[in-house]
């Protein structure tokens, strides 16, 4: 029994499909389990554990590394406020504080009606646009506190939807040609090759 | 591992201006260390591959861009390498490197268990400056979390060195615990929802160079500095694993692994680690709890066992005896002698032969083999078996009976030296491991066996059973390809998959390939600590002391229990084991021990003791002086390191003193009396316990005196080392006897390898084939004694194929009835798909025996059991 | 004056809107130099792209010619392009997988043509949510053209991009690391030797790992000639290239220039580019090439855009993004963050890297925000040692990779180039800027 859902679970199967080692296609599960439930939720991980052939504990380990995954859930918006140089020298700090304010979260923290969760981000390259910000990594380019408010506003009332979907989803375009996704042969083989190597090298269980 | 290296060519290299050799390949830190220069270290350990990130090991190493900061444990020797170890700018380095390490390290070693044996504090002893310059807050956690059933993290004190998680990666394969988080955050952790239960988790808390993992049994029981330390050998299985035990104030504190390049190269199984909880025992559980320990001859009295005096014990004791011999020497026997130490079984074979006159002696309970036939086998070593190319595996899950073995075995995998043929009736721990995995069925091992070793004939055979044919021609070549023509460089592990199946099928399957493939060799899977040493001493019927061989052949354990249930046998002596929890049937034991007479020498209650006469209080592990045999034939010291409590005796001596009171003196007054008169025939038991730091002599081979690794304690800290280690108190005053090889004349009775004809009844379309295979935390004295192991032991779970679960109409998690020849009873069943079809497994000694259909299940007289499943 | 005669390499449709269609591709010339490679062979391909001497554009600046011909010859080999753009203040990949998709995958495959790879990775950094689905557009339109897949263009060529998102972690840029992201692991770097990508790199299959902006260049290498692109710029800084430029100037972006041909001064003063200072203010110091460098005072602004010309200043041009500190800006607080960026981003495997950095910034925030002592000048700069020993440049190092020695640059510079003002924090108790 699959714990993502269905959609979710054949998109799955066809990213791991895409690789030469299952194992490879984690970070891409990974954002599929946050697309499904805005942060990585225990039966997440334990269902890429299984898809890539690793423990738990591991995609739990591998997941942590990374910034972009959340394991306890966020808010439906992430804003991310960049501070770092180019950001610095045009007012990132100030911006955060602004934020932080607006938002009524402190930064690593959500905002009591569940919408946002605010975070101070490392450069996110789009340094002639500074202070920068990005809501669930889309650029948003408010770079003055009154736009800042402004987007703030069209969230909170749903405007921007569209541009803006809600935490977790990345990539909206799904692959629909190339060699190994139209041919599912492939795949099986490569599982076959898989599986006999991991039984070569692999862990007992 | 090192006779490889050797054979490889060598490079000369400078270090420090000396000219070094080394085998080519080896790692510059190993190289080093060889020729006296060593190199400081956190996360680099020999039995591990380096990952080169403390960079505590930096050298200089010239190169073309000049003489560069390279970490040793990452780079391998070459011809003509300059290094420079200890140039200023590589003291810098280190000296940074520790200095960045101490940086976030908490300030609490008077209160870490590591503090006093610390690698970390050692070094900042010799190398640290005295003053901190870091006046910044440290890192902050939660404190000691438990991250399994054993060990406990104080992630403030990890310097993420990676040893813990890097060994469960890769040396036991079960990646419980990662790293998690990044940078300066990084922690080691388990998931949520799935601690970290590996059989082998208290090996990471060895390994760890601080205070971070700690062991539950073990935290704040001791200081290392009030440690005493003896070398000996683990009797908790019989791969026979080198440790350390360790005591304070006569009470046993931690036992650690010892690097043995023959054996166990450090490591050990949980079991092993904590057992040692169960020897102090609980002194107010009653006497039919495993968990008690005996500390006082018992004599039953008015139907009650009631404390008294050794001469009292034994006069009733030799009485008992005396009037059985009455109705001759046939009405007497022993079963059991595994827990005893080769020197204590000797004594106890020349009691029970010498001085009674009975061939009846057994120390297996119907779960081993045959041992003309053990005996009879070309037996390889488990270095042999770590470098095979091939290992046929033909026994129980050897991660639960041999635990190390597995570890040793998974390497060669790993590494990709071995391949692994399977012949499973549960699947196993080696299952994912394998190439070749071929299921079994209760009653087919040997059929399999000939369709390995000849053509595919045998398949139909197969092919026809009712619940369908599990395996192909396919399966069957590619296990013929990879043993290859003659068996060249290929092990048979051979043990029982099955307690519930006689040994005769697997017997029969081990003579097909031994008489098949010649070139092959075998390694026994028996599993009970001193096995080879008892049956070596001849505590078996049919053969005698020293692997001789007798023309009379006494009862075995089963036939002794049908002979003592119908009087024709009156008396049974337990040795060191407890009968009722050890055979498969205890529905015959119970018939058996209530129509007879009982004599229990152990240090344990159980529930035997319910019908015993007399108990005779014996050591037991850690607390004697001896050595044992392990399942390559390898002899090793065992030292005690405390005294028993009360008035336990040493088994040896109450087979002496039994003796006495038969009026015969056995010349057996000590360990080394024995010892000397085993050595004499041959068997190098006086070169085992007087020469200390050898890796054990093997029987029957050259003795080779290789001296044991010399320890690194910064691989394994909390070991001294080895010279500091001592094992026998007389070991240094007495010369070391050589061996009489001449005199070894151990018998090989080669008839026992032609083929016997074994005849099991064809199976049915309605009933399914039982499966009984141990588990490691069953329901022994051993995890009963020990608190920290006792939560680990699991509910039975009968498992059963998901298509055969169907077929009866019954679903995963279902009350089902399972009956049998001998009654009926409603059970809980798993489904499971590794278990082959037609057949239900119920693990051996989970559970206990006394209650529930574990306790008529099995009817040991027949060669399998067919049980009948129904959904209710 | 700014030399700004030289053609628009990869930045050619930057004056559309729609510059990351396929129409608007299909329109300008795309895929017509994929064509013209697929009649050459694979070597001749190669040895245009070698004659370009094309330095990388990731920040290490190796020829590209020559890391493909240290390809160790395998049955399998891989292509990873690393669009993983972390290091702050650069944003050209951003540009480029944004505006420029079918460019890139038009390089890309015209790469592995040159290399005979049939399978390749586009890693791209995942906070690029909208470059990550135009390059997946881009992907899907490109194989709907024939222009990727089984037989492209009618030939024997056959090629499968995959884009592998990042999820936001600094050191997977590092082309070691970045393949343990690819092998679906944490990104630790590899050690150097032995993981030399070329000999042993993803699923331990010799590997050739290239920039987004390297790649997007192969085009018109392919349509020009190698040659052409060689004749642009001077000495081993061939061709153009693209400069991030932010900070404290009136105009940050990206602007593509000919290499060597422009000054630093140029890209920050003339009016097309940079502009000047914000309020006309001095120019108090610049970060030459990503956060990674040593920094430059205003003595070196006639330094050249070229990476000998500032390798010769004990600096480097590293990944082409230039950040500008004007007299009003606190060089401590600059430095303070740069330390704690990197503290954020250590991976953690290497002690020095691990422990230094977060020990750094702590002394750093100190100074910054009260509580800085005098003695901390010198224990920032002997920790800094303890990093990179010497504290030279290029750096020595005590680390697996280079994130270890880029630590100490920033702290160095800053120390070295204005201890002024670290003292006058020690004095102030804090930033006397606020
Ligand atoms: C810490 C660190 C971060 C890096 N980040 C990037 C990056 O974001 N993008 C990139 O192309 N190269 C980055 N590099 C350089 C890569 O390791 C590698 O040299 C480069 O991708 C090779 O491509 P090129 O030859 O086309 O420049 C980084 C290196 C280091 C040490
Ligand atoms: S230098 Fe830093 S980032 Fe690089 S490998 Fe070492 S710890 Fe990781
Ligand atoms: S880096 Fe060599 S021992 Fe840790």
């Amino acid at each position: 029994m699959s714990y993502l859902r269905a959609d979710i679970r054949q998109r799955a199967d066809e990213l791991v499909a895409l690789y030469p080692e299952r194992r490879s296609a984690m970070l891409p599960l990974l954002h599929l389990v946050q697309e499904q439930d805005g942060y990585l939720s225990e039966e997440g991980m334990a269902e890429v554990a299984e898809l890539t052939g690793t423990t738990p504990a591991e995609v739990r380990g591998t997941a942590t590394f990374y910034d972009m995954y959340h394991l306890e859930p966020v808010g439906k918006y992430v804003v991310g406020v960049c501070t770092n140089i180019a950001c610095l020298l045009a007012g990132g700090e100030e911006m955060l504080e602004h934020a932080r304010a607006t938002l009524g979260c402190a930064v690593g923290g959500t905002s009591d009606d569940g919408l946002f969760t605010l975070e101070e981000t490392e450069c996110l390259a789009d340094c002639n646009i500074a202070p920068c910000v990005q809501v669930n990594h889309r650029y948003v380019r408010t770079t003055t506190p009154a736009a800042f408010d402004a987007l703030v506003n069209d969230l909170r009332a749903g405007k921007r939807e569209d541009e803006i979907p809600p935490h977790g989803t990345l990539i909206r375009v799904r692959r629909s040609g190339g060699l190994r996704a139209s041919r599912a042969q492939i795949a099986t083989e490569r599982d076959a090759a898989q599986s006999a190597r991991e039984a070569r090298a692999g862990g007992a269980k | 591992m090192t006779d490889v290296v050797e054979t490889r060519a060598t490079v000369t290299l400078r270090i420090n201006g000396r000219d070094v050799e080394a085998p080519k390949g080896e790692m510059l830190i190993a190289a080093a260390e060889r020729s006296g220069t060593y190199i400081p270290r956190f996360c680099y350990h020999p039995r591990m591959e380096p990952v080169g990130v403390c960079r505590m090991c930096l050298v200089e190493v010239e190169g073309p861009r000049g003489a560069t900061l390279t970490p040793a444990c990452y780079v391998q020797v070459a011809e003509g390498m300059v290094v420079t170890t200890d140039s200023d700018k590589v003291k810098k380095a280190q000296d940074g490197v520790l200095e960045f390490l101490l940086s976030n390290h908490p300030l609490d070693c008077p209160v870490c268990d590591k503090g006093g044996e610390c690698p970390l504090q050692d070094q900042v002893l010799t190398h640290g400056s005295g003053e901190t310059r870091f006046i910044e807050e440290k890192r902050h956690f939660e404190k000691p979390i438990p991250i399994g059933e054993l060990v406990l993290l104080d992630r403030e004190r990890c310097i993420q060195c990676s040893r813990c998680t890097r060994f469960a990666s890769e040396v036991s394969g079960d990646s419980q615990i990662a790293f998690a988080g990044r940078g300066d955050r990084i922690e080691v952790a388990p998931f949520p929802t799935e601690p970290f239960d590996s059989v082998f988790s208290g090996n990471t808390v060895q390994i760890c160079p601080v205070g971070a993992l700690t062991a539950t049994p073990y935290r704040f029981t001791a200081r290392p500095w009030d440690l005493e330390q003896v070398e000996s050998t683990c009797t908790t299985c019989a791969v026979g694993c080198r440790v350390a035990v360790q005591s304070s104030q006569n009470r046993l504190t931690r036992v650690l692994g010892v690097d043995s390049d023959a054996v166990n190269h450090g490591w050990l199984c949980d079991k092993g680690r904590f057992v040692i909880e169960a020897v102090d025992g609980d002194a107010n559980a009653s006497y039919l709890e495993p968990s008690r320990r005996l500390t006082s001859p018992l004599v039953r009295r008015d139907g009650e066992l009631v404390e008294t005096t050794w001469g009292d014990a034994l006069a009733t004791a030799s009485s008992l005896l005396h009037d059985a011999l009455s109705a001759g020497p046939d009405a007497i026997g022993a079963i059991g002698g595994a827990a005893l130490t080769n020197e204590g079984a000797f004594a106890w074979e020349r009691f029970m032969r010498g001085v009674l006159g009975t061939e009846n002696v057994d120390a297996q309970y119907g779960d081993g083999l045959d041992p003309a036939l053990v005996h009879a086998l070309p037996l390889a070593t488990i270095n042999e078996m770590a470098e095979a190319c091939t290992v046929v595996v033909l026994a129980g899950d050897i991660r639960d009976e041999l635990p190390v073995l597995f570890l040793r075995l998974r390497e060669g995998v790993v590494k990709g030296r071995t391949n692994i043929v399977e012949l499973t009736s549960a699947g196993s721990s080696l299952t994912s491991l394998a190439r070749v995995s071929l299921p079994i069925r209760p009653g087919e091992a040997h059929v399999v066996a000939s369709a390995i070793a000849t053509d595919d004939a045998p398949l139909t055979q197969l092919a026809a059973h009712p619940h369908g044919a599990l395996m192909t021609s396919a399966d069957l070549h590619e296990a013929r390809r990879l043993i290859g023509d003659t068996g060249e460089g290929v092990v048979f592990l051979v043990g029982r998959p099955n307690v519930a199946e006689s040994a005769e099928v697997i017997e029969s399957a081990v003579r097909t390939f031994a008489r098949r493939f010649p070139r092959a060799k075998f390694l026994p899977a028996l599993r009970r600590g001193n096995v080879m040493g008892a049956l070596d001493m001849g505590l078996t019927p049919g053969r005698g002391p020293v692997r001789s061989s007798r023309s009379e052949r006494g009862r075995t354990t089963l036939e002794q229990l049908v002979a003592l249930a119908s009087g024709d046998q009156r008396v049974v002596i337990a040795l060191g084991g407890d009968i009722l929890t050890n055979v498969a049937d205890p529905t015959l034991g119970r018939a058996a021990l209530t129509a007879a007479h009982l004599i229990a020498v152990t240090g344990h209650g159980g529930p035997s003791l319910a019908f015993a006469d007399v108990v005779l209080p014996a050591s037991v592990a850690h607390e004697r002086y001896g050595t044992v045999t392990n399942i390559e034939g390898r002899v090793t010291a065992l030292a005690p390191k405390v005294t028993p409590p009360g008035a336990a005796w040493p088994d040896i001596a109450i087979a002496a003193e039994l003796a006495e009171e038969f009026g015969q003196h056995l010349g057996l007054a000590s360990p080394e009396d024995a010892a000397a008169a085993m050595s004499a025939a041959g068997y190098p038991a006086a070169t085992a316990l007087y020469a200390a730091h050898v890796e054990g002599v093997v029987v029957g081979r050259e003795a080779d005196l290789t001296p044991r690794r010399a320890l690194d304690p910064m691989a394994f800290p909390g070991v001294r080392s080895a010279d500091l280690v001592g094992l026998a108190p007389r070991a240094g005053d007495v010369q070391v006897p050589t061996m009489n090889t001449a005199a070894l004349s151990l018998s090989r009775d080669l008839e026992v390898l032609e083929p016997r004809e074994v005849s099991v009844p064809s199976p049915d379309a309605y009933s399914l084939r039982l499966v009984m295979n141990h588990v490691l935390y069953d329901h022994g004295a051993s995890v009963t004694g020990t608190p920290a192991l006792r939560a680990l032991v699991e509910d039975v779970r009968v498992r059963v194929h998901p298509s055969d679960l169907t077929r009866f109409g019954a679903k995963d998690g279902d009350v089902v009835r399972l009956t049998s020849s001998r009654g009926t009873d409603s059970v809980v069943v798993t489904e499971d798909a590794t278990v082959p079809r037609g057949t239900v497994v119920v693990p051996f000694g989970s559970g206990p025996h006394e209650t529930g259909f574990r306790s008529w299940i099995v009817d040991a007289t027949l060669p399998v059991i067919d049980l009948r499943l129904e959904s209710q | 004056m700014a030399h700004l005669t030289a053609p628009k390499i990869v930045s050619s449709r930057a004056q559309f809107d729609d510059s990351h269609t396929m129409s608007r591709y299909l329109a300008t010339g795309g895929f017509s130099a994929l064509r013209q490679a697929l009649t050459m062979h694979p070597e001749d391909v190669a040895a245009e792209v070698d004659a370009a001497s094309l330095l990388g554009r990731g920040g290490a600046g190796f020829p590209a010619g020559r890391k493909w011909s240290m390809l160790r010859k395998a049955p399998v080999t891989y292509l990873v392009v690393n669009g993983d753009e972390s290091e702050p203040a650069t944003f050209k990949d951003h540009y480029l997988v944004e505006r420029e998709p079918h460019q890139l995958v038009e390089g890309v495959t015209i790469a592995a043509y040159a290399l005979q790879v049939s399978q390749a990775f586009i890693y791209l950094r995942g906070e690029f949510a909208l470059g990550l689905e135009r390059v997946q557009q881009a992907l899907n339109d490109a194989y709907e053209h024939g222009a990727l897949g089984a037989n492209i263009f009618g030939s024997q060529f056959s090629l499968d991009i995959v884009v592998h998102p990042g999820a936001g972690a600094y050191i997977c840029g590092e082309e070691t690391s970045l393949i343990e992201a690819l092998e679906g692991k944490r990104g630790f770097p590899r050690i150097k030797p032995p993981y030399f990508p070329a000999a042993i790199g993803l699923y331990g299959q010799p590997t050739v790992v290239n920039n987004v902006e390297t790649m997007s260049n192969m085009p018109w290498i392919v349509t020009h000639s190698g040659a052409a692109f060689a004749a642009l710029g001077e000495g081993r800084s061939t061709g153009t290239r693209l400069f991030a430029l932010s900070g404290r100037v009136k105009n940050p972006g990206v602007f593509e220039l000919e290499m060597v041909k422009n000054t630093f001064r140029d890209l920050i003063y003339d009016p097309s580019l940079g502009g000047g200072i914000v309020g006309d203010k001095k120019i108090k110091a610049f970060i030459p090439g990503g956060v990674s460098a040593p920094w430059f005072g205003p003595d070196d602004l006639d330094t050249p855009l070229g990476q000998d010309e500032v390798a010769n200043k004990a600096s480097m041009l590293g990944s082409g993004s230039i950040v500008v500190l004007d007299e009003d800006s606190c060089v401590v607080r600059a430095a303070w963050r740069i330390t704690k960026f990197f503290s954020r981003e250590s991976c953690g495997q290497c002690t020095p890297c691990r422990e230094g950095s977060g020990w750094l910034e702590r002394i750093m925030y100190r100074l910054e925000h009260g509580g800085g002592r005098r003695e901390d000048l010198d224990l920032l700069l002997d920790l800094c040692d303890n990093i990179a020993p010497g504290l030279t440049w290029p750096p020595q190092q005590t680390t697996i990779c280079v994130l270890g020695p880029s630590i100490p640059s920033s702290i160095h510079s800053a120390i070295t180039m204005f201890r002024d003002d670290f003292i006058a924090h020690v004095d102030h108790n804090g930033c006397p800027h606020d």
